[in-house]
Parts: C-alpha cells; sequence; structure tokens
C-alpha cells in the first residue's frame, strides 16, 4: 500500500509539469470559460436592466409575458411527470429483461437527441395539421393539437422523452438485480419490491433526469417555435416571447425575458450540484 | 411473458396522455359575447396593427358593444401561409404578397380563387416600395442599384426562397436591370447573380435581416421595405442610419383577406370583414402612414407627400406578368434563384 501511493504521487508532480504549463493552462481554462459562458450571463442581465429596475419589472409582468410564463410552466408540469413515468418504466425494462425489440426501443429512447427539433416539431405538423394525417378528422370534432396549446405541450413531451430514462438506465443497470430478486423470494410483491428496493436506489438518477428534464422543457425553441403559430400571448412559450421581443427591437423586455430562463438555468445549475453532492453523500 | 405485457402498455399510457392533454385545452369558447379574431401578419406589420386592433376595437365597440380582442401572429409571410394552411386558425391574413395569399386558395381551399377582387386595391390596403438603408453619412456613396453590385460593397437581404419581403427586394433589383437601357432577361439575371455575390448572409425573414444590418452590424447597404427602413432611422437608430431611394422601384402591395372557411366556422365573418374594411378608413389609412407605408387614401396620401418621396415604380404585373409567373420563374426550385446563388464564404 504504502510504496505504491508514494509511486503515484511522483507521478501526478510529474504530470503536473513546470509551473509555467499549469497555470498556462488553467488561465486557458478560466479564459475559455469567461469569454462563453460568464460574460454572455452578465450580457443578459446588463441588457435587461439597461433602462432599470422599472423597465425590468414591466417587461416581466406584461400580460403576454405572464401568459408566456404561464405556458412554459404548464408545458413542463405535463412533460416532466410523463416522462418520469415513462422514463423509469422504460429504464427498469430495459435493464432487468431481455426481450424481442429491446434494442430498437432503446435506439427509440434516444430518437429525440438523435433528430433536429425542428423535424420533431415537423413531424407534429404532418400528423395533426390540417393537411396531415389525423388532420380532417381534429377538425371535424374541433380540436386543435398543432397551433394550440396541446401542440406545444406535445413537443415538449417529445424532445424531453429520453432525459429521464437514460440517466436511470445506467444508475439501473449497475445495480444489477441482485436486492430485486431477494425480496421477490422473501415474498415481496412487484409493487412493494419496486417502491421499496428497486427506487430508493435509483432515487438520484431520477431526480438527476427530472431536473435535466425540466431545464430542457422550459428552455425548448426549435420544435415548440413550429408547431406554435405564435400567436402572440396564447402559443407562445417563454424562448418564443423573448424572440418575439428581440425582433421588435425590444431589447430590454427580451433581455428581461431571457434573464427568467438564465435565473431558472441557475437554479436548475444549483438544485443539480445540491443533488450531486447528496447523491455522493448517501 | 410479462414484457409483452409491459411494452404495449407503455405506448397505450404515453398516448392516453397525449391525447387527454390534446383535448383539455382544445375548449372553444363559445357562448361568450366577446369575440376574438386571429390576424396572422408577416414581420414588419408588427407596429401597425398594434395600434390599428387597437383602434378598430374601440370603434366596433362604440358601434356594436361587442369588445373584440384581435391576437396577432408574425413571422416570414412564406411561412405563416404555411401555418395556416397547416391549421393555424387564421380570421385574417394579412401576408406580404399576393402569392402567399394564393397559396390558401391553391393548397388547401381555404378562400375563393377570386379573393384578390373582393377588396378595393388588389385587397392592399397600404402600399410600400423597396428602397436602400445605409449606414451614416452613406461611406460607400450608394445612390442607385448600380451600386449594389460593385466590388466591395456588402449588401444585407433575407432569403427570397423562405422571405416575402426578399422577393419583393429581389424583383425590384430585377426589374431595374430588366428597364434600364439595354436591359434584358439575360443581363437582368447577370445584374442579380453579381448582386448576390455581394451578400454575406441570408436571413430567413426581413426582421431578421434588419437587425443583423443594424444591431449586429454586418453589410454596407439593406434593401428594405421603405416602412421598415423608417423604423430603423426614425425610431430605432437614429442618427445611425440614412435612407437611400433608388431612381426605379417596384410597387410592393401587401394584400389582406379574410380566411372564409376559418371565419365561416367560428362565426367571426362579419368582424372579420369591417376589421378589413376599415383599414380603408381614413383612421386605417392614416395609422398606416404613421407607420410609414404609403396610404392607398388619395387625401391621406397628400398629407403625407412630405415623407414619401416620389420614385418612379413598376408593377409586379407589369413586368412579370403577376406573381404566380414571378414565382415560377424565380424562386421555385430549380428557378433562376437557385441558378445564381452561391453561398459565400466568409
Amino acid at each position: 500500500m504504502h510504496p505504491s501511493t508514494l509511486v503515484l504521487r511522483r507521478r501526478t508532480r510529474t504530470l503536473g509539469g513546470p509551473a509555467v504549463i499549469r497555470w498556462t493552462l488553467i488561465g486557458l481554462a478560466l479564459l475559455f470559460l469567461g469569454v462563453f459562458l460568464v460574460v454572455p450571463l452578465v450580457a443578459v442581465f446588463t441588457f435587461a436592466f439597461q433602462k432599470g429596475w422599472e423597465a425590468y419589472a414591466a417587461a416581466i409582468s406584461h400580460p403576454e409575458a405572464l401568459s408566456a410564463m404561464r405556458l412554459t410552466l404548464t408545458a413542463a408540469a405535463i412533460a416532466v411527470p410523463l416522462n418520469l413515468v415513462f422514463g423509469v418504466a422504460a429504464a427498469w425494462l430495459i435493464a432487468r429483461f431481455r426481450f424481442p425489440g429491446r434494442s430498437l426501443l432503446i435506439t427509440l429512447i434516444d430518437l429525440p437527441f438523435s433528430v433536429s427539433p425542428v423535424i420533431a416539431g415537423l413531424i407534429f405538423v404532418l400528423m395533426f395539421g390540417r393537411q396531415g394525417w389525423l388532420g380532417p378528422w381534429l377538425a371535424e370534432h374541433d380540436l386543435h393539437v398543432i397551433f394550440a396549446v396541446p401542440g406545444i405541450v406535445l413537443a415538449t413531451v417529445f424532445i424531453t422523452f429520453p432525459f429521464v430514462a437514460r440517466e436511470v438506465l445506467p444508475v439501473m443497470q449497475a445495480q444489477g438485480s441482485d436486492e430485486e430478486e431477494a425480496a421477490l423470494t422473501l415474498g415481496a410483491s412487484g409493487w412493494r419490491m419496486f417502491w421499496r428496493v428497486t427506487l430508493p436506489k435509483v432515487k438520484w438518477g431520477v431526480i438527476y433526469g427530472v431536473i435535466l428534464c425540466n431545464a430542457r422543457a422550459m428552455g425548448e425553441f426549435g420544435a415548440v417555435s413550429v408547431v406554435s403559430g405564435h400567436v402572440r400571448g396564447v402559443t407562445t412559450t417563454l424562448p418564443l416571447h423573448a424572440e418575439i421581443l428581440y425582433n421588435e427591437y425590444d431589447f430590454v423586455g427580451a433581455f428581461a425575458v431571457a434573464s427568467l430562463l438564465t435565473l431558472l438555468a441557475l437554479v436548475t445549475l444549483v438544485v443539480k450540484k445540491y443533488v450531486e453532492w447528496r447523491s455522493v453523500a448517501s | 411473458m410479462r414484457t409483452q405485457i409491459l411494452l404495449p402498455l407503455f405506448l397505450a399510457l404515453s398516448l392516453a396522455g397525449c391525447s387527454k392533454s390534446s383535448s383539455d385545452a382544445s375548449a372553444p369558447s363559445k357562448g361568450t359575447e366577446d369575440v376574438t379574431l386571429l390576424n396572422v401578419s408577416y414581420d414588419p406589420t408588427r407596429e401597425l396593427y398594434a395600434d390599428f386592433n387597437a383602434a378598430f376595437a374601440k370603434q366596433w365597440e362604440a358601434k356594436h358593444g361587442q369588445k373584440v380582442t384581435i391576437k396577432q401572429s408574425h413571422g416570414g409571410s412564406g411561412k405563416q401561409a404555411r401555418a395556416v394552411i397547416d391549421g393555424l386558425d387564421a380570421d385574417v391574413v394579412t401576408l406580404a404578397l399576393a402569392y402567399d395569399v394564393d397559396m390558401l386558395h391553391d393548397k388547401a381551399q381555404l378562400i375563393p380563387q377570386n379573393w384578390q377582387t373582393r377588396l378595393l386595391d388588389n385587397s392592399a390596403p397600404y402600399t410600400s416600395t423597396i428602397v436602400f438603408v445605409v449606414r451614416k453619412g452613406n461611406p460607400k456613396g450608394i445612390k442607385d442599384w448600380e451600386d449594389l453590385v460593385k466590388e466591395g460593397v456588402s449588401v444585407i437581404t433575407p432569403n427570397p426562397k423562405t422571405s416575402g419581403g426578399a422577393r419583393w427586394n429581389y424583383l425590384a433589383a430585377w426589374g431595374y436591370a430588366l428597364r434600364k437601357q439595354g436591359g434584358s432577361e439575360a443581363t437582368a439575371q447577370a445584374f442579380i447573380e453579381k448582386l448576390f455575390r455581394n451578400v454575406p448572409v441570408l436571413d430567413s425573414g426581413a426582421r431578421g435581416s434588419t437587425t443583423t444590418f443594424a444591431e449586429r452590424g454586418l453589410g454596407d447597404v439593406l434593401i428594405a421595405w421603405e416602412n421598415e427602413a423608417f423604423l430603423l432611422t426614425k425610431e430605432v437608430g437614429k442618427d445611425k442610419f440614412e435612407i437611400v431611394v433608388p431612381s426605379v422601384s417596384i410597387l410592393a402591395e401587401p394584400p389582406v383577406t379574410v380566411v372564409d372557411k376559418n371565419v365561416d366556422k367560428r362565426g367571426t365573418r362579419a368582424v372579420a370583414e369591417a376589421y378589413l374594411q376599415y383599414l380603408y378608413s381614413d383612421e386605417g389609412q392614416e395609422l398606416a402612414a404613421k407607420h410609414y407605408y404609403r396610404p392607398r387614401s388619395q387625401a391621406v396620401a397628400a398629407k403625407h407627400a412630405a415623407l414619401f418621396p416620389k420614385v418612379s415604380l413598376f408593377t409586379i404585373a407589369d413586368v412579370f406578368g403577376g406573381w404566380k409567373k414571378a414565382q415560377a420563374a424565380h424562386f421555385d426550385d430549380g428557378g433562376v434563384f437557385d441558378r445564381i446563388y452561391v453561398p459565400q464564404a466568409r
């Protein structure tokens, strides 16, 4: 034990190299972070508060901004629970069972990652549009899917599909099924085993997936833009609203809305960090 | 075994979730006194319709005691037409060019073929034309179309495949080259080819190009709608830009129409028709002029004559035989634009 740690320490020291190289590398990394992350972040808030606190407050309390906020939260509130249930179920299925179509299911879960969000939006237009497969039927029953709230929710669900499943799957696979089998042999029912054994073991993976899923659900632009129809105050989410304001030369408004999304991202990061810390601790 | 039951279950579950949410939020708001209209428009009309909607709602309520709320949707003209065809429930469309409105008939039979004859002046209550915006002091000395093809001049114009405004820009340039002394189809095509070699970036919509030029600071000259140019020089970038009016340009007629199928389904025909009629009223025309569109009304136009310089204007019918022909020859796949445009590496 003792000699090997010594060797290791010596080796890291040589790998570290002379101070000049080390500090150059650190400096470069910091510079990169500064230019690509900190500066844009600061810029968002600088522009948002360019005309003072009052203009900022007016921009984010505008009825259209409020409606965009509501829609964004609604979409996330529907998409996240759906994908939570689906994600955990799918991960469990894939981790524990061998069945025909298993690799197809894995591929399908990843589909929203690999497909451009714009294409995803167009798929829904092709399905639910007036000219689409279900279009005539929907029109007959006076149902609106695309260019209405359901379309935005659908697009959000689609785009955020993989997050929970992808986070939970590796945790479940690493876990193995020994403990579950033990629970079953001891007479636990399937559900009891799931709640008492499976779920607690993958808890942090689930929470982590939900956080990422939520962040993406609120920030999604491309797919939602295609199915939105951009009706102001009705089918615009926060990212779309920011774009509209920007195009109207209302830069304070656009960046105020953008700052809300940025804040959301920051909160997400903090929560994520906390979850990571807790999961390591437990 | 178990897995074979579970898989369809998941699918059924996720589908059930979707269809439930779709029926929830789509309950039509019938039975109320208030009425809403959806005006699907193109990019640079945002400010105009923000004002006009308020004026119309006030007038309608005073006259009929009914509250009317007008919702707006803005975007590139072609994209907006596409959305209406795909099911966006527009009561009226106010787009950049007749071709996009024609599509509502051709692709989905939402309006009759003769829609453009239903309102005065080709259903275009206001007009505009295509002008240039240059940076303060006009450092590159841009005076007319000919200056845009000079070497070292960087021109900003949106993509004519996606933007109605861009098509007007393109056709204005083509018309200039065709009608000038010794002009022919061949010289016009050579002119356009040279012009687009000077375009570093093609935005998808007119407003995108304006922001590229004004905010991102790209380009020496922006080809733009006159109303957009005024907005830029008078309101956004005061003292940063100048308008240059070319010797010849095109009469841009952005048309409006009710979408018959939608208003009949929603029972909003009367108010939708009144809405468009009101664009032709004195107040509507004044608002158009206020937002730098050229009013059709002689009286209102005379009042604002100082604002709008006289330009020799040709129409699309004069030079191209109408939008359908222009579209087929220039912008459809394999048309002139596809043949001449080579993306510039910069």
